[in-house]
């Protein structure tokens, strides 16, 4: 008898446990499905948090598949909307697919402020993140070798940066940090460092360099000039509508409303 | 009016019953997601290929997925971190145990629980602001960011468990042991390291090795100073340890590189259990004595 009781009050306890886990999601209302670049995850995840919060019973959905994927994806009819990291190709626009940018993904190469170089060219920083340049007297700085800080594998940044640069799995680094912040703070108390960072993150810890002459800010991300950036594209077919739900979220996130939301994402909506 | 009692001793005890019963769910709801999570991508890649594969390159276009380099950096970082905690700690709880006066031993007594209160983050945080560029500077190099500087980071991590398990081990020497090799006239210095010390050997060997796990656990104070970029271990190179390996590339990961770092996790894991095992057997034969 005493067991008994035991084990029954230990089954209630059990029970009582999952008690409150009944699903009380309703399923009214459209739903909006993304699909493609892993590197537009933050900034479309808090959008698409944003739109489910202020329209409520829709749902929203994000595959991180890679922005060729989600270009196939979209053609494929397999989601509404696709998400690109890259411009459109010529054959896929024939393809009857429609880019509309978001927002520009600008990079920042960042050095402590004590060092004296200001510019570099883009096949410069391409020549350092490969290990061909390693010391900052061949770029007419001061007698130190070169310490190259960089994110972990999978990060967007390091992904858009590689691209831009041509350095995709071949940087030599010598420190794989896991945050923006990282990377500002060590750039910033090593005189000999230099990394990359998300425009918006940049602050007067560090010295951003200008890339081929062109400092980044987010005009010259904006009208293209600074060369170390990308534009996070939205995918859609031409020749056919979007869903209510679909088309609803499409709009906001192009809509002032979402460009708060998109800069606090780390990247420059694209539309004034 | 007795019997009602007895069902009411009987409720608590069964509500203590699922109370320890959490621990142990946890314990193999852990155990057995890891097996699982981890094998597959055991089995993609060859075991043997898993663990002795020295470049580790997971977004790679053609990915490689060697461990070595994280289980090197991981033993020697352990292995460095008890070769200065060690020698260290083992002395202050002699001295803590046995020759400190009160005022003193109190004093550094709260020191110990304090460093061992304080976040690994705080520690990794000091450490790269502090130690990270200090080392740079020490040994004149381009970058501090190293395994020696990890390293410097687990010593005084594990000093704390070293320090207050040694100075247990050693309070319980009876006091008899002692006045019997004082009487036949050894000094009292004598005394300690001849007599409490090997008295006590097995508790200070439980104190190591739960430095070791510590060490080999801590990922975050670590992630902060060591550059984590997964080369073959060296003193002064960026290393990356089997938890940074995990924690660093856990958030952007996906298909066959997420279930490696599961499977990195489960090596992880079986080096606990073995230094578990190593553990009880010390306490074990402590208790038997």
């Amino acid at each position: 008898m005493k067991k008994m009781i035991c084990y029954a009050s230990a089954l209630i306890m059990c029970l009582s446990v999952f008690a409150g886990c009944g699903n009380s999601e309703s399923s009214s209302g459209g739903t909006v499905s993304t699909d493609g670049s892993t590197s537009m995850e933050k900034v479309i995840g808090a959008l698409g948090e944003d739109f489910q919060a202020k329209n409520a019973g829709t749902s929203f959905t994000y595959n991180p598949t890679g922005s060729g994927s989600g270009i196939t994806a979209v053609s494929e009819g397999r989601c509404d909307i696709g998400l690109s990291s890259r411009k459109l190709k010529d054959d896929e626009k024939a393809k009857g697919l429609t880019e509309t940018v978001l927002a520009y993904d600008g990079i920042a190469v960042i050095v402590n402020p004590a060092n004296n170089v200001d510019d570099l060219s883009l096949e410069e920083i391409s020549k350092i993140y490969k290990g061909e340049i390693t010391n900052w007297s061949e770029l007419g700085g001061s007698d130190l070798d070169i310490v190259l800080i960089g994110r972990e594998a999978g990060s967007g940044t390091r992904d858009g940066f590689e691209t831009v640069t041509g350095t995709e799995d071949l940087c030599k680094y010598r420190q794989e940090l896991t945050s923006t912040g990282d990377v500002i703070t060590t750039v910033g108390s090593n005189e000999n460092a230099i990394g990359y960072a998300s425009l918006a993150s940049v602050k007067d810890t560090v010295k951003a360099v200008s890339v081929d002459g062109v400092f980044p800010t987010e005009e010259t991300v904006k009208d293209g000039s600074y060369a170390v950036q990308r534009p996070f594209v939205l995918v859609t077919k031409s020749d056919k509508q979007l869903s209510d739900t679909a088309q609803k979220f499409f709009d906001y996130v192009l809509s002032d409303d979402a460009k708060s939301i998109i800069y606090s994402a780390g990247v420059v909506p694209a539309k004034d | 009016m007795k019997n009602k009692s007895k069902v009411f001793e009987d409720i608590i005890h069964g509500i203590f019953l699922i109370l320890g019963l959490i621990t142990v769910g946890c314990v193999l709801l852990i155990t057995v997601y890891l097996i699982v999570a981890g094998i597959p991508a055991i089995r993609e890649i060859g075991l043997f290929k898993f663990l002795f594969g020295k470049t580790w390159a997971s977004t790679a276009s053609t990915p490689s997925y060697g461990i070595l380099p994280f289980i090197m950096t991981s033993i020697y970082g352990t292995a460095g971190a008890i070769l200065l905690g060690v020698p260290v700690g083992f002395f202050t709880a002699v001295y803590l145990a046995k020759i400190a006066p009160l005022k003193v031993k109190r004093a550094v007594e709260t020191a110990v629980k304090l460093l061992a209160g304080i976040p690994s983050v705080v520690y990794g945080l000091v450490g790269m602001l502090v130690l990270v560029p200090f080392v740079k500077k020490l040994f004149n190099l381009s970058d501090g960011a190293s395994l020696f500087a990890a390293i410097i980071v687990l010593a005084v991590m594990i000093l704390p468990s070293i320090i207050s398990v040694s100075m247990t081990a050693l309070e319980s020497v009876p006091k008899e042991y002692e006045d019997a090799s004082l009487a036949l006239g050894a000094t009292p210095i004598e005394t300690y390291f001849r007599v409490s010390v090997p008295a006590a050997k097995s508790g200070i060997a439980a104190a190591v090795v739960l430095g070791v796990g510590r060490a080999i656990g801590e990922a975050m104070a670590v992630m902060m100073v060591s550059g984590n970029v997964p080369n073959m271990p060296s003193l002064f190179q960026s290393v990356r340890f089997l938890t940074t390996a995990v924690a660093s590339e856990m958030s952007y990961s996906s298909g066959l590189q997420r279930q490696a770092l599961f499977s990195i996790a489960l090596v992880l894991f079986l080096f606990i259990m073995l230094i578990n095992v190593a553990l009880n057997f010390f306490l074990k034969r402590d208790k038997e004595k």
